[in-house]
């Protein structure tokens, strides 16, 4: 499903991604950690072109990821995103939210776009919210929508940039929930996140980089009972002690 | 104090060119400024440079130069039009290179994240410039929109200069034959600031609509 080989990413002299390949199947769940710095939400970036990488290639279902124009709008739009920052549109309601992109990017008619953003803030959980604007829902009820923002689209697959980092404890649980759902649904996940109790409980495959590259990848169980490189018993020994 | 009624028929007439003056010429800049600001928001270098060479061109030559330069160089090269739409378009161009730069200053204050959705959502550029990114700068520029819309009423009475009959002309056309300058353009600076207070009113009842909760 999504194909990433040698993938290189430089921010002026400094370079966040050094030769990276990745692999995720359709229906797999990738949870890529590692300390901050490590390069992962620039490669959860690269992957739907909001960074354009420096060399290295990316396909999607097969496709090579294009470079600019109406063919890269419409790959984003079957690879859905969610943000540490929710980034939802201040100006518009939460319904508006969800049916701005299905209506004015796949010319679906209104009310059907209505009707299945309404469905999908009941499945996760804010239903009673979609009149409201953003700035008046909570961080948890805003990451939630989000996610359905992203879902509206119906796309192939879901990029998770730190989708828990910037909420408060008490509302994490809320926004795991809805991914967990959608994991065991099926979707194509790739999810970059500090919570190992997520990766351990929902990941089919936990992979972990540092400074720019991926140091080893396996399934959770394995990784967290037993890493093989010095680097990632580190991080663990250092994000698991408490 | 009767010099002024007297010549009531003049002073409105005046006004009221003054007001279409100003609302055709606001309406004008508002479109080419939001453009403008487009154009240097773009990721085409070329459409960029385009955008800058407006601002920079229109701003750094007086107004009253680009009046004159049109209403007596267009003919010229054959180009002929009213010269109430003369100074219409001119004052419009004008003014919308001061509203690309109030609109760009907006663009900017929008967060960034509001784009990366947009496209991370599929929407073109130009999609996530007209459905995200402007209709949330507007809304954080309409108070300097406001300052703008009263700065294009006081440019207004430089078309006087070129021989259009707006409030300015008017009132010196009722001076010079009745040599009482102090009550007439007095007369006139106040029908200049009534206009403006009316702009400021409008500006800031929309700014509290329109405010963005965030």
């Amino acid at each position: 499903m999504i194909e990433v080989r040698g993938l290189t990413k430089r921010f002026g002299g400094h370079t966040a991604l050094r030769g990276v390949d990745l692999d995720v199947a359709r229906g797999e769940v990738v949870v890529v950690i590692g300390p901050s710095g490590s390069g992962k939400s620039t490669l959860c970036r690269c992957l739907n072109r909001l960074e354009t990488a420096d060399e290295g290639e990316i396909r999607i279902d097969g496709e090579p990821l294009p470079a600019e124009g109406r063919a890269l709008a419409r790959l984003r739009a079957d690879v859905g995103m969610v943000f540490q920052s929710f980034n939802l549109f201040q100006h518009r309601t939460v319904l508006q939210n969800l049916t701005l992109a299905p209506v004015r990017v796949r010319g679906v008619p209104r009310a059907e776009a209505e009707e299945h953003a309404r469905g999908l803030l009941e499945r996760v959980g804010i239903g009673d919210h979609a009149g409201k604007l953003p700035a008046q829902l909570s961080g948890g009820q805003q990451q939630r929508a989000a996610i359905a923002r992203a879902l509206a689209m119906r796309p192939k697959a879901m990029l998770f940039d730190e989708p828990t980092s910037a909420l408060d404890p008490e509302m994490v649980g809320e926004v795991l929930d809805v991914m967990t759902g959608l994991a065991r649904e099926g979707m194509t996940m790739v999810v970059v996140t500090h919570e190992m109790g997520f990766a351990r409980k929902v990941a089919d495959r936990v992979v972990f980089m540092a400074d720019g590259e991926i140091v080893e990848s396996g399934p959770p169980a394995d990784f967290f009972a037993a890493p093989k490189s010095d680097r990632a018993r580190d991080f663990l020994a250092k994000v698991l002690s408490h | 104090m009767d010099v002024i009624t007297r010549h009531l028929p003049e002073f409105g007439a005046g006004l009221l060119q003054t007001v279409e003056l100003s609302l055709l010429a606001l309406a004008g800049a508002l479109v080419a400024g939001v453009v403008v600001a487009a154009l240097r928001a773009a990721p085409v270098a070329v459409l960029r440079g385009a955008g800058m060479a407006y601002v920079e061109i229109l701003q750094n030559i007086p107004l009253l130069v680009w009046l004159v330069l049109a209403v007596f160089g267009l003919p010229e090269i054959g180009v002929t039009a009213g010269l109430f739409t003369t100074a219409v378009v001119v004052i419009a161009l004008y003014q919308g290179a001061y509203v690309a730069e109030a609109v760009r200053s907006g663009i900017n204050a929008v967060p960034v994240g509001q784009g990366e959705a947009a496209r991370a959502l599929g929407l073109t550029f130009t999609q996530s410039l007209r459905l995200v990114i402007l209709p949330q700068a507007l809304r954080t520029v309409v108070q300097p929109l406001g300052n703008l819309a009263i700065m294009t009423i006081m440019n207004t009475a430089l078309a006087a200069a070129v021989g259009l009959v707006e409030l300015t002309a008017a009132a010196n056309r009722v001076n010079l034959a009745e040599a009482d300058p102090i009550w007439i353009f007095v007369t006139a600076g106040l029908c200049y600031m009534a206009l403006s207070a009316l702009t400021g009113l409008v500006s800031g009842v929309l700014e509290r609509r329109l405010v963005i909760l965030r």
